[in-house]
C-alpha cells in the first residue's frame, strides 16, 4: 500500500483582528494500512485531515508526502495518485450527463474522443451505472450520484482515495450501499465518517477531536474509543 | 430543473449527430441570424417548421422538445404581449413564432452534440489565443463549466426561496438575496475544490 506521511503537519487559520485559530494541532502519522477510517465530531479537524493528504488543503507548518512527493510542491503528481470524494456529490458532478460527466475526468489522460467515451462507459458499467450513461446527473438518486462521482475519481485510477463523509447526507440503505463500494476499493482508502460500523471495518481508525488525533487503533479499539467518548 | 435538462445530448447517429460540431454552429449561427433579421411575419412559420423538421431530423423526442418550447414560452408570451401592445398583432405573433424556433434551433444543436464534444470544439478554435498566453482548453472548459453550473444555480435559487417563504419573510429581498448569493459562492468554492481533486487544470 502506497504512504501517506504526516510530519508535524499543522493548519492554522487567521481570524480577522484575533490572530490565528489551529484547525488542526501539529500532527504525525504514518498511513500505510489499506483502509483507514478517520471519525470524530462535527468541527473536529477530520476533514482538514483528510483534505491535506491531496494537497485541498495546505499545511500551515510541517509537511505532508504522499510516496514520498510534497503535496505542496508536488501537487499535480500528487493529485494523480490521491482521489478525492466528496459529501455532497453534486459539487462534484459538473456535466449534464453521466457519462460526460466521466469523460470530464478522462480528458486530461485520454485525447481521442471516441476512446474516451469507450473507457467512460466501460467505468460506469464497473460501477453498475450502465443503465445511466446517458441520464441526467441531477436524476439519479443520492446514492447513484455518490457512485457516480466515486467513478468519476476511480476512472483516473488513482492509487488511495479519500471519501470525505460520503454517505452523510444518504439514507440507510445507500449509506450500506456506498460504504461497501468504498470498502471493497483495490485501492488504500481513506474514509472520513460519522458510520461507525464502517469505521470499524477498517483496518486502522484515526479519532480526532479539536485538532489533535486522540486515539488511534484498530477498527473496533477506535470507534470503542470514541463511543466512549462521546457517551461520556 | 427539468425545463433546462431538456437540452439535453440525445446520443444517435442521425446526419446532425454525423454532422462536425463547427457546421452545427454555423448552421445555427446562419438560421438564428435569418429568424431575427428577416422581418416578415409570414416567414415565421416557415422558420418554426425548419427548426421542427431540425429537431424531427436529430429524433429530439417530443417530451424534450415540449420541455424546451415550455421553456420559451414564457418569454415568448410576455414579449409578444409588449409586441402587441406596441406595434399591433402581426409584430406580436412574429414575435412569437421567432422566439419558438430560436428555441428550438438550440435545442437541435445540444440534443445532437455532447458537452464534451462541445470543449473539444471551443479548444480548437480558441488555439490561436494560445499566442497570447491564453490556455484554450481552459477557455473551453470554463464556457462548459458555465453553462453546466446554471441548473446547479436554479436548484439553490428555488430552496432559498422555499427557505425564505418557510420563514415567512419572502418579501424581504435580503432575506433571499443573502443566502442566495453565500449558498452560490460556497457551491463555486465547492466546485473548485472538486476540479482541482479531479486534477483538471493541473496541466
Amino acid at each position: 500500500m502506497p504512504t501517506i506521511q504526516l510530519d508535524e503537519a499543522c493548519v492554522r487559520v487567521p481570524l480577522p483582528g484575533r490572530g490565528e485559530r489551529e484547525i488542526l494541532a501539529p500532527t504525525t502519522l504514518s498511513l500505510t494500512e489499506r483502509r483507514i477510517a478517520i471519525i470524530g465530531a462535527n468541527g473536529s479537524g477530520k476533514s482538514t485531515l483528510a483534505r491535506l493528504i491531496n494537497g485541498l488543503v495546505r499545511p500551515s507548518s510541517g509537511r505532508v508526502t504522499v510516496e514520498g512527493r510534497d503535496v505542496v510542491r508536488e501537487g499535480a503528481a500528487v493529485r494523480r495518485l490521491v482521489g478525492f470524494c466528496f459529501t455532497d456529490p453534486a459539487a462534484q458532478l459538473v456535466m449534464p450527463t453521466c457519462v460526460e460527466d466521466i469523460e470530464l475526468s478522462l480528458r486530461r489522460t485520454v485525447k481521442d474522443a471516441p476512446t474516451r467515451r469507450a473507457r467512460a462507459l466501460a467505468v460506469l458499467a464497473a460501477n453498475g451505472l450502465a443503465n445511466h450513461a446517458h441520464d441526467s446527473v441531477h436524476s439519479l438518486s443520492g446514492g447513484q450520484r455518490q457512485l457516480l462521482a466515486l467513478a468519476g475519481v476511480l476512472a483516473l485510477e488513482p492509487k488511495i482515495v479519500v471519501a470525505d463523509e460520503p454517505t452523510t447526507l444518504l439514507d440507510r440503505a445507500n449509506t450500506r450501499r456506498v460504504g461497501d463500494a468504498l470498502l471493497a476499493l483495490d485501492q488504500q482508502l481513506v474514509l472520513v465518517t460519522h458510520d461507525l460500523e464502517a469505521a470499524a471495518r477498517c483496518d486502522r481508525v484515526l479519532v480526532v477531536d479539536d485538532g489533535h488525533v486522540i486515539a488511534d487503533g484498530t477498527g473496533d479499539e477506535a470507534v470503542a474509543h470514541y463511543v466512549g467518548l462521546v457517551d461520556r | 430543473m427539468s425545463d433546462l435538462m431538456a437540452g439535453l445530448h440525445q446520443p444517435g447517429t442521425t446526419v446532425l449527430h454525423r454532422l462536425p460540431v463547427g457546421a452545427k454552429v454555423l448552421g445555427l449561427a446562419v438560421l438564428s441570424l435569418a429568424i431575427v433579421v428577416v422581418r416578415d411575419v409570414w416567414f415565421a412559420p416557415v422558420f418554426l417548421a425548419i427548426t421542427l423538421l431540425l429537431a424531427a431530423l436529430a429524433r429530439v423526442p417530443l417530451r424534450s422538445v415540449w420541455r424546451a418550447a415550455r421553456g420559451v414560452l414564457a418569454i415568448a408570451v410576455l414579449a409578444s404581449a409588449l409586441q402587441w401592445w406596441w406595434y399591433g398583432g402581426e409584430k406580436a405573433a412574429e414575435t412569437f413564432l421567432d422566439l419558438l424556433s430560436l428555441g428550438l434551433a438550440a435545442l437541435s444543436l445540444t440534443a445532437t452534440t455532447s458537452v464534451n464534444e462541445m470543449v473539444d470544439a471551443l479548444s480548437r478554435w480558441a488555439r490561436p489565443l494560445r499566442r497570447v498566453g491564453v490556455d484554450p482548453d481552459r477557455v473551453a472548459l470554463t464556457v462548459a463549466l458555465t453553462i453546466g453550473a446554471l441548473p446547479g444555480t436554479i436548484a439553490i435559487a428555488r430552496e432559498t426561496r422555499d427557505a425564505a417563504r418557510a420563514r415567512g419573510v419572502d418579501r424581504n429581498p435580503r432575506a433571499y438575496l443573502s443566502p442566495f448569493v453565500i449558498r452560490v459562492v460556497a457551491r463555486a468554492h465547492e466546485s473548485g475544490d472538486a476540479l482541482h481533486a479531479r486534477g483538471i487544470g493541473d496541466d
